[in-house]
């Protein structure tokens, strides 16, 4: 019964991971730092989606936590990126 | 993941396997477009689809495991939802900008 499941998890593992790669592809030969900005934000997502898709294989509740954070330093650090492309200083005075 | 039973094992099947293709497809549109405003829209299908459905099955599964609702997987979505257009909109303004002072200098 749970075999479907497993399955499932396992092909959506996979799926992440080459999306992670070809987001770490871009990373590597983006034309341009805003092209790096892009990637490194998608690669942020999908690092939150695999272990999201880890803790249901697992049955865990606590790889939620992981993810959350992720999520939060990935915002943060994404936003002062961008930040940083536009105005080139992060905080203004 | 010992007896789930099959009203929750199905749809969260669903949703990973629907979940892992958007993403794949919004990453590889990252990968092959050629322009960059073209680039900035395709990871935003796995921001949005993507996370949705994977959250939706997480929250079956835990349900079904512990045998109540749970729905803490929902602020992920919701996180996501509020944060995801400041980043955009922060890039495209940068993009923007840089474009035309490249427009200034020729």
């Amino acid at each position: 019964m749970s075999t479907v499941l497993l399955w499932a998890s396992t092909f959506a593992l996979g799926c992440f991971a080459l999306a992670f790669g070809c987001a770490a592809l871009r990373l590597l030969r983006g034309p341009s730092s805003r092209d790096r900005v892009l990637a490194l934000d998608t690669m942020y997502i999908n690092a939150m989606m695999l272990i999201l898709v880890l803790g249901i294989k697992y049955g865990s509740t606590l790889y939620f936590d992981i993810a959350l954070l992720i999520a939060l330093f990935g915002f943060v650090g994404s936003a002062a990126m961008a930040k940083f492309l536009l105005k080139g200083e992060v905080i203004e005075p | 993941m010992m007896d789930l039973p099959l009203w929750a094992s199905v749809p969260a099947s669903l949703l990973l396997i629907l979940g892992g293709a958007i993403t794949l497809m919004g990453s590889a549109g990252l990968l092959r477009f050629d322009r960059f405003y073209s680039r900035m829209h395709a990871p935003t299908l796995g921001n949005t689809l993507g996370v949705a459905s994977v959250a939706l099955a997480s929250i079956l599964v835990s349900s079904a495991l512990e045998n109540r609702p749970v729905f803490h997987e929902i602020f992920l979505t919701l996180f996501l939802v509020i944060t995801s257009p400041v980043t955009a909109i922060l890039l495209m303004q940068a993009s923007l900008q840089r474009d035309k002072d490249k427009a200034a200098e020729e």
